[in-house]
């Protein structure tokens, strides 16, 4: 098989959905795969070497993201059904939000609007446009309700995307670092910022340090949902006109 | 698992519409997720083919964010031209907000139970 041949298959290949799903699940089994053999260490996250490799792939083979996407788009919808499932896990902390209910609604009302605030205040200082503005504001939150607000209020949802997943990035492997630099030890508080701050990517990291983490970070994780998705477009449409 | 997979998707079907309907700024996964919740709550006791699907659904949640994280391609100009403010906030703003918020809630939630605060040397 010639050089010719090789491009005339790829040119075949890339335009089958089949191709960017089977990419994507490959690229994050070998993340996932690379994640485990480092120990579990942060710092291998499967998410960024998965992203890291397709990236590269498409760079190297001239492919355009919309092909790519064309396959993946099945994986992506179900960050809609995904996030219509969190109620379950919520549901089971039923109990605990009983107990607590005051607390913790205000909890996280606070880093709602602190993880906006701060982050349209800074990025503003820093001279963002104001698209990158509205589309960073919602980056605590998991990626399809982001890239709706982020939609509603005049954003860019793939730069919004990118944002939410660094986001989480940074909030699971340098999170419990600062957290232990501050000595923060109670693991309900430390795993409810984690959720609150990082969302999703938090919440993973959190279940595998600690079962009680886990549990309130993906509690927060779902309040924090529906707190930023109804508040952040009024207050937006309010401040900003 | 069907039924299961079907009655979420219901939900979510029913927020879009919701959302879509009364124009509202709230995505309707969102709207779909407070009904699922609500439901439950009326429940009581959901089946176990629901909570299996919605799991198995969560078992690896950061897979489905991978598509969307690819579109970092199609921004590379955007990213050049606002990458300090960009990474500023998103570095100190996120772990601002971890830590603000963890000493909060350690500070209002009730006294820990042992257990539930990390040890030393752990």
């Amino acid at each position: 098989m010639n050089e010719a041949d090789i491009t005339q298959l790829w040119v075949y290949l890339s335009a089958k959905p089949l191709t960017g799903l089977t990419i994507t699940l490959v690229a994050y089994a070998i993340g996932f795969w690379l994640y485990q053999k480092s120990d579990r260490n942060p710092i291998c996250n499967p998410v960024v070497i998965a992203i890291a490799l397709i990236a590269l792939l498409l760079k190297v083979t001239g492919t355009p993201y919309a092909t790519y996407f064309e396959g993946a788009q099945f994986v992506h919808f179900l960050l809609g059904p995904a996030t219509v499932a969190l109620a379950v896990p919520l549901f089971r902390q039923t109990e605990t939000l009983k107990r607590a209910l005051p607390v913790i609604a205000f909890g996280v009302l606070f880093g709602s609007l602190v993880a906006s605030a701060s982050t349209v205040i800074l990025a503003w200082a820093l001279g963002a446009s104001p698209e990158t503005l509205a589309s960073l504001a919602p980056k605590s939150v998991t990626t399809p309700v982001a890239m709706g607000i982020a939609e509603n209020i005049g954003g860019v949802p793939a730069l919004t995307a990118v944002c939410v997943i660094a986001t989480g990035i940074v909030g699971a492997t340098l999170g419990p670092m600062v957290m232990n630099m501050v000595r923060l030890k109670d693991w309900r508080a430390r795993g409810f910022a984690m959720g609150v701050a990082s969302h999703g990517i938090g919440t993973a990291r959190a279940f595998q340090v600690n079962e009680t983490a886990g549990a309130f970070s993906g509690l927060a994780m779902g309040l924090n949902t529906l707190a930023t998705a109804l508040t952040i477009p009024f207050l937006w449409h309010w401040i900003f006109g | 698992m069907i039924a299961a997979f079907a009655l979420i998707l219901v939900c979510q079907l029913f927020g879009e519409v919701v959302s879509e309907l009364f124009d509202l700024p709230v995505p309707g996964p969102v709207i779909g997720l407070v009904l699922l919740f609500v439901g439950l709550l009326i429940k009581r006791y959901p089946p176990k083919v629901l909570t299996d699907a919605a799991d198995n659904l969560l078992m690896h949640f950061s897979l489905l964010f991978v598509p969307a994280g690819v579109g970092v391609v199609t921004q590379i100009d955007r990213l050049k031209g606002d990458w300090l403010p960009i990474a500023a906030a998103l570095i100190v703003s996120t772990l601002l907000t971890m830590v603000l918020t963890a000493f909060l809630m350690s500070k209002l939630l009730p006294k820990a139970k042992p257990g539930e605060t990390l040890e030393d040397g752990q």
